[in-house]
């Protein structure tokens, strides 16, 4: 068994969490003093720096949420000015304003320094080629792992998205041994396989796979494990954290959260920690970020976490599969949507009326979001032309918001369902079994 | 100006939806002489040519049928190879851009709807070559 940080990975339960104690001290007494907009929210709840003695004292803290990021847009919540940064991401938020991250070198280097002990739990190494998948650029997921992939000495094959042919192609002429995906996109890449009649196991080297950016099921994986020979490993993060983060050992028992890093509470309903195992609401606590710190974050993701030496050896807990949200957000090829960008869109669109429906299937595993508007009376046109014009438009800005290809269906005026009240806006049929 | 008024009822993109629309039809007693459809992602146009447009257009407006008034031209033409392309060049040699155009046998011959993105110059470059274009009373 080999380990990127033994000592660290290793490390007793109870050395783990005084070093939890410590580094959430040294956290919140910075943050107090760097961010204004923390302190605020501290003083407000009558809570110092100093009434953190104990690791349950966290509770005595205050909560982040997806709209305090929107409210700060675009930096408002970095304790560090530009001079200290190294990088920028931004991804999707949750009103049409996206969500900016600033990195610091050390932000960087624990991020990949996270995923590079992930991958060496599932026993990647420096023989391996990894061909990357996730989208390059303001998307997290290509730079994070492939950053992570180049720190343990791996060879990286930078492809990100799209062009699935070549991709396919790739992987049969260069000895690529892991991918990194999304596991619709790996499911995807399976049927192109099938349809051009590559064998993954006879006519490529690849044997392992980081999945992650979307919810999927045990028994997707045994299928995707059985129908291609890759070995799928979980990946777990989001942009607020710094990017993808933690990924499962080659024991597949859930994602080991670095306890260094990352200090995750499961709360139920009223906010009280459920029983190690049970599962509830995650709050995110990065310990050691620097230019954005993250201090009980309420993600919104539900699942459960639990603490216990791994069959691996490692003393850091194992967070299981999501199994839904406190919220409405959606996850669709890995980005987060939510229906209020959606609503915001059709808002923009003088031929619309404030009415639209969302509907999700998955059909051979590839998301698939359909987006139906309404034409107001005055803009419904016989004129073909007009009307693809403005599916056009509709389908352009959504692309632009969204950062994910929809399918644009414009109805006719009074056809959506009204609904009393709070609209049920979204329709999920998509399965995972 | 020969200027012919035609439906163009919407309806939703479904299955039975045209089985709907005709029995409508035939309930409110509208009869066509000549339609098409045509339909974009979300819903279908039932573009038709009725006996008395403007009655039939009321009638439907009653039951909550989605219908919108177009103008198109019906242009004669001979019943023999070329026939069309004699209305076509003009069209094309006068830079008329056709937006949809569809068939009608006609008790008096054979004719083409034409919805064109100008009528009025559409139908003075048919008159200077000698074609004329068809009242509603012609059809």
């Amino acid at each position: 068994m080999a380990f990127w940080n033994e000592e660290i990975e290793t490390m007793p339960v109870e050395d783990l969490k005084a070093m939890q104690l410590r580094l959430l001290q040294d956290l919140v007494k910075r943050t107090y003093r760097d961010s204004e907009f923390y302190r605020k929210r501290m003083d407000e709840k009558g809570v110092k720096p100093e009434d953190i003695r104990t690791l349950d004292d966290i509770r005595k803290l205050p909560f982040m949420k997806k709209t305090d990021l929107r409210d700060h847009y675009p930096d408002g919540l970095f304790v560090r000015p530009y001079d200290d940064l190294v990088r920028v991401h931004v991804s999707s938020g949750t009103t049409g304003k996206p969500t900016v991250v600033g990195y610091t070198q050390k932000d960087l280097d624990n991020w990949s320094e996270s995923l590079a002990r992930g991958m060496t739990s599932f026993g990647m190494t420096r023989k391996d080629m990894l061909e990357n998948s996730h989208g390059y650029g303001l998307f997290t997921g290509g730079l994070g792992v492939h950053a992570a992939g180049e720190r343990i000495g791996a060879t990286v094959l930078p492809t990100g998205t799209g062009n699935t042919n070549r991709q396919i192609d790739l992987m049969c002429d260069l000895p690529v041994t892991v991918m990194a995906g999304t596991p619709s996109y790996l499911f995807h890449i399976a049927d192109v396989c099938d349809q051009r009649g590559v064998d993954i196991r006879r006519d490529t080297k690849v044997r392992k796979a980081i999945a992650g950016g979307e919810p999927w099921s045990e028994s997707m994986r045994k299928k995707l494990e059985d129908r291609t020979g890759i070995k799928a490993y979980n990946c777990y993060g989001a942009s607020e954290f710094s990017g993808p983060m933690f990924l499962e050992c080659e024991e597949q028992a859930g994602v080991h959260i670095w306890a260094d890093l990352c200090l995750i509470e499961i709360l139920d309903d009223n906010d009280e920690p459920v029983k190690d195992g049970e599962r509830g609401a995650i709050v995110v606590t990065m310990l050691q970020k620097e230019a954005f710190p993250l201090i009980r974050y309420r993600i919104g993701d539900i699942s459960s976490l639990e603490w216990g030496v791994c069959k691996c050896g490692r003393t850091h807990p194992r967070l299981q599969r999501l199994s839904g949200r406190t919220d409405d957000m959606l996850v669709v090829r890995g980005i987060n949507v939510f229906p209020s960008q959606i609503e915001a869109v059709i808002g923009e669109m003088p031929f619309l009326s404030p009415f639209y429906h969302l509907t999700l299937d998955n059909k051979n595993y590839m998301d698939r979001l359909v987006v139906e508007a309404e034409l107001n009376e005055e803009s419904l046109t016989e004129d073909m032309v007009e009307l693809t014009k403005m599916a056009n438009q509709l389908d352009r800005r959504l692309k632009e918001i969204l950062n994910i290809k929809a399918e644009v269906k414009l109805v006719l005026p009074g056809t959506l369902e009204r609904f009393e009240g709070k609209s049920k806006h979204v329709t999920d049929n998509r399965k995972y079994e | 100006m020969t200027i012919i008024t035609q439906l163009s009822i919407f309806v939703k993109n479904e299955p039975g939806a045209f089985a709907s629309i005709s029995g409508i039809l035939k309930e409110c007693g509208i009869n066509l002489k000549a339609f098409n459809i045509a339909e974009s992602s979300g819903f279908g146009v039932l573009r038709a040519i009725a006996d008395n447009p403007k009655e039939a257009y009321a009638t439907l407006k009653d039951r909550n049928i989605i219908v919108k008034l177009t103008d198109v031209i019906a242009v004669p033409m001979q019943d023999q190879p070329g026939g069309l392309y004699e209305v076509g060049k003009v069209f094309g040699d006068a830079g008329i851009n056709i937006e949809y155009a569809y068939a009608y046998a006609g008790v008096k011959g054979p004719a083409v709807f034409f919805r064109v993105d100008d009528p009025a110059s559409a139908i003075s470059a048919l008159e200077k070559e000698g074609f004329r274009t068809l009242s509603e009373s012609d059809l």
